[in-house]
């Protein structure tokens, strides 16, 4: 797939993704990212790893579009992904004004002016559903149907892009497609 | 025909070594260099070039290694982080004199933060010492490109080239046009030349001189030269940057439109500096802002204090990683815009990282603090170095370092007429590592101390690489595997047992034995073994009953502060705790930990073995 400088110039999306370690934010990151490739965008990530990953906070940028830097700046961000409630005082600083929370809460929360919040009981559905590792995919399911792909204010994919991007990584891997697609379905369902 | 795809600046260095027809690569993992030896196992696998790929004991003997092919004819790597160059840099400074005959790239990657590191010290700093030539990458694909730069740069002048990458390059990812593999092949020959590759003091004398002259023609070689972003401008103000800075830079001046107001300069080797542009820029610019990661590099290159601003002058801050927001406002004062407020990072918050739930190295510190309450506990670089939390690590120094912080304890203590328990913490990475020589040491010397050995098969901080002990070689393939209770009494130790730490009441019993044995007659190793919870998890893992908690809970808090396990929340509201089923393992060690035997397991089929 090669990049179209065109469609570029029309796609530039910041986006952080938030978490604690072993909750799946670095695979979120990367899916996202071969999506975006998919699409035609170059992509630009940047991770933590190594000790933060034990049980810490999980950090991960995500810039779409023409970018050189790896890291989005503080009132940069168009979107935050937050997997775990308490995390959203320590990255609410990310986003620019206009951008979209989405957080994964038992209930609404207020995260201050100028940014639109979408709230979902993630570990709640994932416990229901059986499947407590997939609270990732259930946000991002949410997040996908609440602000939409591919236009304005949205994410540079759609759930179907996401939908083939998960089919790439894990269509060899038997049961576990089947299983993270249903969690995209279940997040999708509670954002529509 | 060619491909986009999405890579992590690890995965193209390991990509760029293999293209460019590397045939030995050896590594010690560290963050954030850890996943380019396991990459280059699969990009070897993918092109089937003929390679030898491993997980060596240490930096130092995967220097050797590798050095030693690239005098034998074969193009060869050694991989780590900066700290494990501090290891290696003894075969670093001399493999610099006696030089190589095929490409021999070193890398070492820094974290400027430091995200996951004991120091952010700047691996170029070593290279100037060692003077050779260092390459540093902005991102992920002009690390794979440097990596290929790097090999024909050390062949071209017979030297070791170090390629420097930090962790917002090691850990940032891309998509990178991937090539079709085409590697070289090459066959070993070493030829012998006893003056050279064992020359005594009167030829080295020789070799330094010989040295000096390649880093002055390296100056000059056309390759490495710096890049002129905006050459179409002639301004009097330039920026001068290297590796992810220059990233952030470039990126910024197209958001604050100076790029017609300022000249923009990737420098690809900062050392040695190209001579000619340390001229060309004295001669152009009034002004000069240098932005560089970690030390002043190429700052100290560009003698003179009067129009280069950077690290050594303040004009950047001098330690820590630079942030693209401080890097805006670098350059808004530069160009003399208005300097943007700055963001301060939210204080306190979030959670401190903490060992994984059902991690055994957690049953071992509860312990260690059970058996010793007034004892120290040395400990060292790996997981277990967050035991910390616990209360059960006081020193953490470098590797390998527990075992002869203990020592070191126990020699002071007694001067003073004073004898006190301690109880020494290692993994078993590193204790294969580094703890080897100081364990004989302090058997020889007759230090009185615990060392508890915390095996969990793996080297789990950074992915999970195999061990000497595991008898897995890097490509998955079965080696040797290494008998550490052999190998321990074999350093002299003659009190050597081994348990599973999550049989906690034995284990802590097994402590105060080993305790009562060390003060008495020396050294006591006890081997705390019990695999890697994320490993076991991974595997499938074992079928635990749910933990629950009782109506005996009173809020004491104990399990919390003391066990600290992360699948253990204190509800505020309640005044109890209860237990987190989106985490818990179901180790069921806070059975035993809780005082008012409030913690229960259900037992699902067969009792825990």
């Amino acid at each position: 797939m090669s990049v179209d400088p065109g469609k570029s110039l029309l796609m530039r999306r910041q986006v952080v993704l938030s978490g604690l370690g072993g909750q799946g934010v670095l695979f979120l990151s990367r899916l996202l990212a071969e999506a975006a490739i998919a699409g035609g965008f170059p992509v630009l990530t940047s991770e933590t790893h190594g000790m933060a990953q034990r049980g810490g906070v999980v950090v991960s940028h995500l810039k779409v579009g023409g970018f050189d830097s790896p890291l989005v700046r503080p009132g940069r961000a168009d979107i935050l992904l937050a997997l775990k409630e308490e995390n959203v005082p320590l990255h609410r600083e990310f986003l620019a004004d206009g951008a979209a929370l989405i957080v994964n809460a038992p209930a609404p929360i207020d995260a201050g002016p100028r940014v639109w919040v979408y709230t979902v009981d993630a570990d709640a559905l994932a416990l229901s559903a059986g499947t407590p590792h997939a609270v990732n995919l259930i946000l991002l399911g949410f997040a996908l149907a609440r602000i939409g792909g591919g236009n304005a204010g949205g994410f540079f994919c759609t759930a179907g892009e996401i939908r083939e991007a998960l089919s790439r990584r894990q269509g060899a891997a038997g049961g576990r497609l089947a299983a993270s697609l249903s969690a995209l379905d279940l997040g999708i369902a509670h954002g529509t | 025909m060619s491909d986009r795809i999405l890579m992590q600046g690890n995965d193209a260095i390991a990509r760029g070594l293999v293209e460019a027809g590397c045939a030995v690569a050896a590594s010690y993992p560290g963050t954030p260099a850890s996943e380019i030896l396991s990459s280059i196992d699969r990009w070897r696998k993918k092109c089937g070039a003929t390679m030898h790929v491993e997980w060596a004991v240490n930096e130092k003997v995967a220097l050797e290694i590798a050095y030693t092919a690239a005098i034998s004819g074969l193009r060869a790597a050694v991989i780590m982080k900066q700290v494990g160059l501090n290891v290696a840099s003894d075969p670093l400074l001399s493999a610099a004199y006696l030089g190589v005959t095929a490409g021999f790239l070193v890398v070492s990657a820094d974290d400027p933060g430091p995200h996951s590191s004991q120091t952010e010290q700047d691996s170029r700093l070593l290279a100037m010492m060692a003077k050779v030539p260092v390459l540093d990458p902005a991102s992920p694909a002009q690390a794979m490109a440097l990596a290929a730069t790097g090999i024909g740069l050390s062949e071209a002048f017979g030297v070791p080239v170090m390629l420097r990458p930090t962790t917002r390059v090691c850990h940032a990812s891309q998509d990178v046009d991937a090539a079709p593999f085409r590697p070289p092949a090459r066959e070993a020959r070493f030829v012998k030349d006893p003056a050279r590759w064992a020359a005594t003091p009167v030829f080295r004398r020789k070799l330094h001189d010989r040295l000096a002259e390649k880093v002055v023609a390296i100056a000059a070689w056309p390759a490495t030269a710096p890049i002129r972003v905006n050459p179409e401008v002639s301004p009097a103000k330039a920026v001068v940057a290297s590796g992810v800075a220059f990233a952030h830079a470039r990126e910024l001046f197209g958001e604050l439109g100076i790029s017609d107001r300022i000249a923009l300069y990737q420098v690809i080797q900062p050392y040695p500096l190209h001579t000619d542009f340390i001229g060309h820029l004295l001669e152009t610019y009034t002004e000069i802002l240098v932005l560089e990661e970690s030390s002043p590099v190429i700052e100290m290159q560009i003698a003179d204090r009067r129009r280069v601003r950077g690290r050594m002058t303040g004009a950047v801050p001098g330690t820590g990683e630079l942030l693209p927001e401080i890097i805006e406002r670098l350059l808004s004062r530069f160009a003399g815009l208005p300097v943007p407020v700055e963001v301060l990072a939210v204080q306190g918050g979030g959670r401190r990282p903490t060992l994984c739930p059902g991690c055994a190295h957690r049953s071992s510190f509860y312990a260690i603090r059970k058996a010793a309450p007034a004892g120290i506990y040395p400990s060292d670089i790996g997981c277990y170095t967050l035991g910390i939390n616990l209360g059960a690590v006081d020193t953490v120094l470098c590797m390998g370092a527990a075992v002869s912080q203990a020592a070191g304890f126990d020699y002071a203590h007694r001067l003073s007429g004073k004898q006190v328990d301690i109880i020494a913490t290692i993994g078993d990475s590193t204790f294969y590592h580094a703890g080897i020589p100081p364990l004989i040491d302090a058997v020889v010397q007759g230090a009185r101390f615990v060392l508890v050995i915390l095996d969990n098969g793996t080297t789990a901080m950074t992915g999970n690489q195999p061990t000497p002990g595991t008898g897995i070689g890097a490509g998955g393939e079965v080696t040797t595997a290494v008998d550490m209770e052999g190998l321990v009494r074999a350093c002299g130790v003659r009190f050597c047992r081994v348990a599973n730490p999550d049989r906690l009441p034995e284990f802590v019993a097994l402590l105060k034995e080993a305790l009562a044995y060390a003060r008495e007659s020396g050294v006591a190793v006890v081997i705390a073994r019990q695999p890697c919870a994320m490993v076991t998890l991974a595997a499938g893992g074992k079928e635990p009953g749910a933990i629950v908690i009782t109506g005996e809970c009173n809020g004491c808090r104990h399990c919390v502060d003391r066990f600290e396990c992360p699948a253990l929340i204190f509800d505020e509201a309640s005044n109890r705790v209860r237990i987190e089923e989106m985490i818990c393992t179901g180790c069921g060690v806070c059975v035993y930990v809780c005082p008012a035997g409030a913690i229960r397991q259900e037992l699902a089929g067969e009792k825990r073995s």
